[in-house]
């Protein structure tokens, strides 16, 4: 079975739906999302819709730290994070509220891990940017493969028989084989607020069958999202990542 | 590792015979299996107690390439072991010898020599096709196809260019084999294909001489003099070896990567073409050079940190293609012949080291004796060969990047799909005459190329009208 896995959707509906648009074409068994449905985006109530019928559908969801803030006044987010919320809160029913409130914060499949942020304390939400941090993630699970969000940056970590972590560069767009005699984490790249220079929306599949992981990049139309971000009144500089991609 | 490999040892299907080869890294097995009848072999890496870092990792290299790469020139994988029982790579298994047997018996007589080269260059050629880099080319890691062609082997220190390099940070000496390891090798580099161009070159050499170009260092340290030490020319160990070998050798030995062939395809190329070899004062040479030359190159070379890679395998294959030109040299397709060349001359802007391979084809008639002489007493092959030349002067290319074939053929799209499968070429430029009632039925050469040649195939065509001025 293929899993395409998402994260980091922020609430961009342009780019989830090209993200969506691509992913039909290629035979995926089941979607796989990392959380943060909503936050920075212009189309919260849209974005959380599509998902809750996705997982009807049978698609899996964790819960981000966005998410999370929308039924908790969270002061862990910065100043721009908490506008965005604050801006997002009265848009959202009690359905989307309770569907957001409701995810889990990480999920088993086989030997698979889902989690938005570090798999040793989820619910801090910290940051697996370096090979330090990802041991920590490796250190508190015996699954073999560890998939997470929240970076916004792809990003591919193996870990070795004697145990060191090493971050491995891998090629857009193709298949690499995350061999068995070590364990993985991937940071899947963000579908609705890249942060690595392409301004561009991120997912990847991963063959289950074939064991192997493809970091995907998507095009998808930026200017209307930006747009959007401009005519809601949301913080100038969320479109301006948009725009740049960083 | 949990179970260690021994004779009757049973697993996963599996059952191991007799053991084949011990080596430093793995020992080699003879296996069965009851749903296999392919004759395999099983390679099992020896993993020490304790820390075994490059064996292990250079294992977990090999089960990544190897399962991604087809064709005759690599073994067949028919199975991998989970390093959480015993850790294998289950191969068919080629009969015979590796390439160490022969390099025993070298210098091996010319005739010899130039197959046995022209198959190890094919092989590598291939492989690289395939974005691996090898890394590690010496005799013992060629086997031999009954069918002839070479079998690479013993991926444990190769790299695909589209795979994470798992040994890119791991160690800190540089890995390879002494005798054959290219100096950006030395220096750190793992990503230039014509390192493994090098290793060819310092086998070949073997091969003509019988002597290794930089001996056998036994220190690492013995490895960093070919920065600057010259092998002595080939011909000062065996006079009778033609001049254009040597050119071909001592281009593949350069130090710097950019003065060697850039691809393996151009390499085998002019071993198959020596007559069209440009020699210089590199095929010439008697003696290495002096101590003068030596110094002057030591003063630069041991500062220097590294060599420019290629981008990319795949940007480098590009870079330097094989095209073939199909020119058709009759009087009434000179305004074809010119658009042609001007098709070439551009797409050189963008390939800078592309090779051309300049083709005319003479059509033969299938039954009879050819009328080969016209009445002047002008052989037609020879005069072909001349229009070749002058058609292509205006590429103003230097004579080692191109090359002028006339081939005899009753059947002229057969012989242009042929040569470009012989040559590896990338892709064939040619011209199509114009439309006309016979060629409708009958079918053009240009369209029997564009169907059934193995490469790209472009097809110039004059605007409707100018065909006839």
């Amino acid at each position: 079975m293929r899993l395409a896995i998402l994260t980091d959707i922020h609430a961009n509906r342009e780019a989830l739906a090209a993200v969506l648009a691509d992913l039909a074409q290629r035979q995926v068994g089941r979607i796989v999302i990392l959380g943060d449905i909503v936050g920075y985006g212009p189309d919260p109530v849209w974005c959380t819709e599509k998902v809750m019928s996705l997982v009807q559908a049978g698609a899996l969801c964790i819960m981000g730290n966005h998410d999370q803030a929308i039924g908790t006044a969270d002061d862990a987010l910065n100043i721009t994070a908490r506008r965005a919320i604050n801006w997002t809160r009265p848009l959202l029913d009690d359905g989307h509220r309770a569907f957001l409130a409701g995810l889990p914060m990480t999920a088993r499949m086989e030997d698979l891990l889902f989690v938005h942020a570090s798999a040793n304390a989820p619910e801090d939400w910290i940051y697996v940017t370096n090979e330090s941090r990802a041991l920590g993630a490796f250190r508190s699970t015996d699954a073999r493969l560890i998939f997470c969000g929240h970076v916004h940056q792809p990003a591919l970590m193996s870990h070795d028989l004697s145990g060191s972590v090493r971050a491995q560069r891998f090629p857009m767009g193709l298949p690499v084989p995350l061999i068995r005699s070590r364990r993985w984490l991937a940071v899947v790249g963000s579908v609705g607020q890249a942060r690595d220079g392409v301004a561009a929306a991120g997912y990847a599949l991963f063959d289950m069958a074939q064991n192997e992981l493809t970091f995907r990049r998507v095009p998808y139309n930026v200017a209307t999202t930006v747009a959007k971000v401009r005519a809601a009144g949301l913080p100038e500089s969320l479109a301006m990542r948009l725009q740049l991609g960083a | 590792m949990r179970v260690r490999p021994t004779e009757g040892l049973q697993i996963d299907g599996f059952t191991l015979g007799a053991q084949l080869h011990k080596g430093g890294f793995a020992t080699v097995w003879d296996v069965t299996h009851p749903d296999h009848t392919l004759p395999m072999v099983m390679k099992v890496p020896t993993i020490l107690d304790g820390d075994d870092a490059p064996t292990i990792v250079g294992f977990e290299v090999e089960q990544m390439i190897m399962p991604r790469l087809s064709g005759v020139h690599v073994p067949k994988v028919v199975a991998i072991g989970d390093f959480a029982v015993m850790p294998y790579i289950v191969t068919e298994r080629i009969p015979g010898d590796s390439l160490l047997a022969t390099f025993t018996r070298a210098p091996l007589p010319m005739s010899d020599l130039l197959e046995v080269m022209a198959r190890m260059a094919a092989a590598v050629h291939d492989l690289h096709r395939q974005h691996v880099l090898h890394l590690d080319l010496k005799p013992a890691n060629f086997l031999q196809r009954p069918s002839g062609e070479m079998v690479l082997v013993d991926f444990g220190l190769s790299r695909h260019d589209q795979l994470p390099d798992l040994l890119a940070e791991e160690f800190t000496i540089p890995m390879g084999t002494f005798p054959y390891i290219a100096p950006e090798q030395y220096l750190r580099s793992r990503d230039d294909p014509r390192s493994d161009l090098f290793a060819l070159g310092a086998m070949i050499y073997e091969l003509a001489t019988g002597k290794m170009p930089f001996g056998a260092p036994d220190k690492l340290k013995g490895v960093r003099k070919r920065l600057w030490r010259d092998p002595v020319p080939p011909r000062a160990l065996r006079p009778e070896l033609p001049e254009w070998l040597q050119e071909i050798i001592l281009k593949a030995l350069e130090v710097d990567p950019a003065h060697r062939y850039q691809t393996a395809a151009q390499m085998v190329f002019d071993l198959t073409h020596p007559a069209q070899v440009k020699i210089t004062a590199r095929g010439r040479k008697l003696a290495a050079d002096g101590w003068r030359t030596v110094f002057a190159r030591w003063r630069v070379m041991r500062r220097v940190k590294g060599f420019a890679a290629p981008p990319s395998l795949s940007a480098q294959m590009d870079k330097a293609p094989i095209l073939m030109v199909a020119v058709d040299l009759s009087p009434d397709m000179e305004m074809l012949a010119s658009s042609l060349l001007r098709a070439v001359q551009r797409m050189l802007v963008i390939q800078p080291d592309a090779r051309v391979a300049c083709v005319n084809v003479i059509k033969t008639a299938r039954i009879g004796i050819d009328n080969i002489t016209d009445d002047d007493g002008t052989h037609l092959h020879v005069s072909r060969l001349v229009s070749l030349r002058a058609w292509a002067d205006a590429l103003d290319l230097p004579q080692e990047r191109l090359t002028f074939t006339v081939l005899e053929n009753p059947d002229p799209g057969t012989a242009i799909i042929d040569y470009a499968g012989h040559n590896n070429v990338d892709h064939i430029l040619m011209g199509a005459r114009g439309h006309s009632s016979t060629r409708r039925y009958l079918g053009s050469v240009s369209s029997q190329v564009v169907a059934e040649a193995p490469c790209s195939v472009t097809v110039i065509r004059l605007p409707e009208g100018r065909q006839a001025a």
